[in-house]
């Protein structure tokens, strides 16, 4: 049995998505030089959810699609061949590139940092973005490199043996953060 | 998958998983840095032990691209017979530290006895053995031939429907072998064509039809056509078919054959070809010809292979 706490709902997943869509905006990036690169799975509908915000909030002719893709980085991953064969997933890189842009990476968990380790290398083999941003819906902590996000939705503190679940409406029919802590470990016992 | 001998151990779905790596290694290629660091640190040794220009290049080139170290080795001229040859040569390369080996041999069954006589623990690539199988040659011509009968919404996709037609020496060629058990595999109807003589001994039961005139098999427009090279270094003995030009005449695909394929036709040939003889020239070069682009997808293809072979725990799942 696992115990599972549910710590954001629709809600204030929408909220934390709006202000981060500010908090690029007013950071100095308009949708004129900002490209949103969604990490897969989940990190490719929270680009688009942001890419939108950051659309209507700035009102410019340029649509979302122009400021969002998807960058894929299993193939820079440090860990492949501890694990059965992970399927690559598809790079999107919107028509200008990347060159002199500010990209935010979008990624649904923080956590050891090493996603994010892969996604700047994949993005060096692509082109040479003006700034590198990062944007996560959930800090978890128990960072292994030295990496942190620009732009956090929760910061979620936990321990090692739980882990944190993201649904999202796109990929998994509803929008929730929860906790889920492994049966026996911290609490659910011991009355 | 632990090694790749045979297309007959291949799933569908590892098939069509293949495919799909493939097509995110070739947009990985169409970048300004080509170079992966997926396989930063294990080597890859191309052993060929039979005349091979292009399968060796596109392996190296695989292998360099995602970061792995290349040895070349080629075992030609060896007077050791062919088992104890063999055998030392895989012991040699376990002691160089060799992460996977691929393998070229004139012999049908050296992929498959160097992966499991017991001398070797590393995965193992087959490039071709003797008439056997050249599984990452069939794989490219189905990564080529999806890319241009699916089209945009292919990732995932099979060749359901899709009928092809493979002319020519299917004797002498592991590649129609190949070919036919994974494109029906992926849903095709296939079609062979050739000279009764160049047709081997129990082709009646692979899942393909058997036809002996190119002309009926062109009247039921095939979506593409794989023209084979006629191997004449392995025609000993000759017999095989009475002259090159009668040969040329009921086999060959023609600039009047061609034209009166659909307009959607592909052609394709796996080289190195005998233009003129099996395949016209101007249709070698003509805007169905897709034969450059084959080479191109290869290097895609073998980065796939060697990908799911290195890039995960070597513990069977």
């Amino acid at each position: 049995m696992t115990d599972a706490t549910t710590v954001l709902g629709p809600d204030e997943i929408r909220r934390a998505l709006t202000r981060i869509a500010y908090e690029i905006i007013e950071s100095g990036h308009g949708a004129d030089d900002v490209l949103l690169l969604g990490i897969p799975h989940r990190g490719v509908p929270l680009a688009e959810r942001l890419a939108r915000s950051i659309c209507e909030a700035e009102g410019k002719d340029r649509g979302p699609a122009e400021i969002q893709g998807q960058l894929d980085i299993t193939l820079f991953r440090d860990d492949l061949r501890a694990h059965p064969t992970r399927e690559p997933q598809r790079t999107v890189i919107p028509r200008g590139g990347v060159d002199g842009r500010t990209v935010v990476l979008v990624d649904d968990v923080l956590y050891s940092g090493r996603t994010i380790r892969a996604a700047l290398d994949a993005l060096a083999a692509i082109g040479r973005p003006a700034a590198v941003r990062l944007a996560v819906l959930v800090d978890r902590g128990h960072r292994e490199l030295p990496i942190r996000a620009d732009h956090v939705g929760k910061n979620l503190p936990t321990s090692r043996s739980e882990r944190v679940s993201v649904h999202l409406t796109e990929t998994d029919g509803e929008d929730a953060v929860r906790i889920v802590r492994p049966a026996g470990a911290s609490g659910g016992g011991a009355r | 998958m632990k090694h790749f001998i045979s297309i007959a151990d291949l799933s569908r779905a590892e098939a069509i998983s293949v495919l799909d790596t493939a097509e995110h290694m070739a947009e990985t290629q169409s970048r300004s840095i080509r170079k992966l660091p997926t396989l930063v640190g294990t080597t890859v040794v191309n052993l060929f032990m039979e005349d091979s220009t292009r399968t060796r290049i596109s392996f190296e080139a695989a292998a360099k691209r995602l970061s792995a170290d290349v040895i070349n080795f080629s075992a030609k001229g060896s007077s050791l017979s062919k088992g104890e040859s063999l055998k030392d040569t895989a012991l040699t390369l376990q002691a160089m530290g060799a992460d996977a080996v691929v393998v070229r041999s004139s012999s049908s069954g050296a992929a498959h006895l160097l992966a499991h006589a017991g001398w070797i623990d590393q995965p193992i690539v087959n490039a071709g053995d003797g008439a056997h199988e050249h599984p990452t040659q069939a794989m490219l011509d189905a990564f080529t031939l999806r890319r241009h009968l699916v089209g945009e919404d292919r990732l995932g996709a099979d060749l359901a429907g899709r009928r092809i037609v493979i002319v020519g020496d299917v004797l002498h060629s592991r590649v129609a072998r190949s070919n036919v058990l994974l494109l029906t595999l992926l849903g095709a109807e296939v079609t062979l064509v050739a000279p009764p003589a160049l047709v081997p001994v129990g082709a009646d039961i692979w899942p393909c039809e058997v036809l002996y005139d190119l002309d009926d098999a062109l009247a039921a427009q095939p979506d593409a056509v794989m023209m084979l090279r006629v191997q004449r270094e392995r025609m000993i003995g000759g017999g095989f078919f009475p002259t090159p030009g009668e040969y040329s005449r009921r086999f060959a695909l023609t600039t009047d054959r061609a034209a009166r394929l659909p307009e959607h036709t592909i052609v394709l040939h796996p080289g190195p070809m005998n233009r003129g003889f099996e395949i016209a020239g101007d249709v070698a070069d003509g805007r169905r010809s897709v034969i450059t682009e084959q080479v191109a997808n290869g290097v895609s293809v073998r980065m796939a292979v060697l990908y799911h072979l290195l890039a995960s725990t070597s513990e069977e799942t």
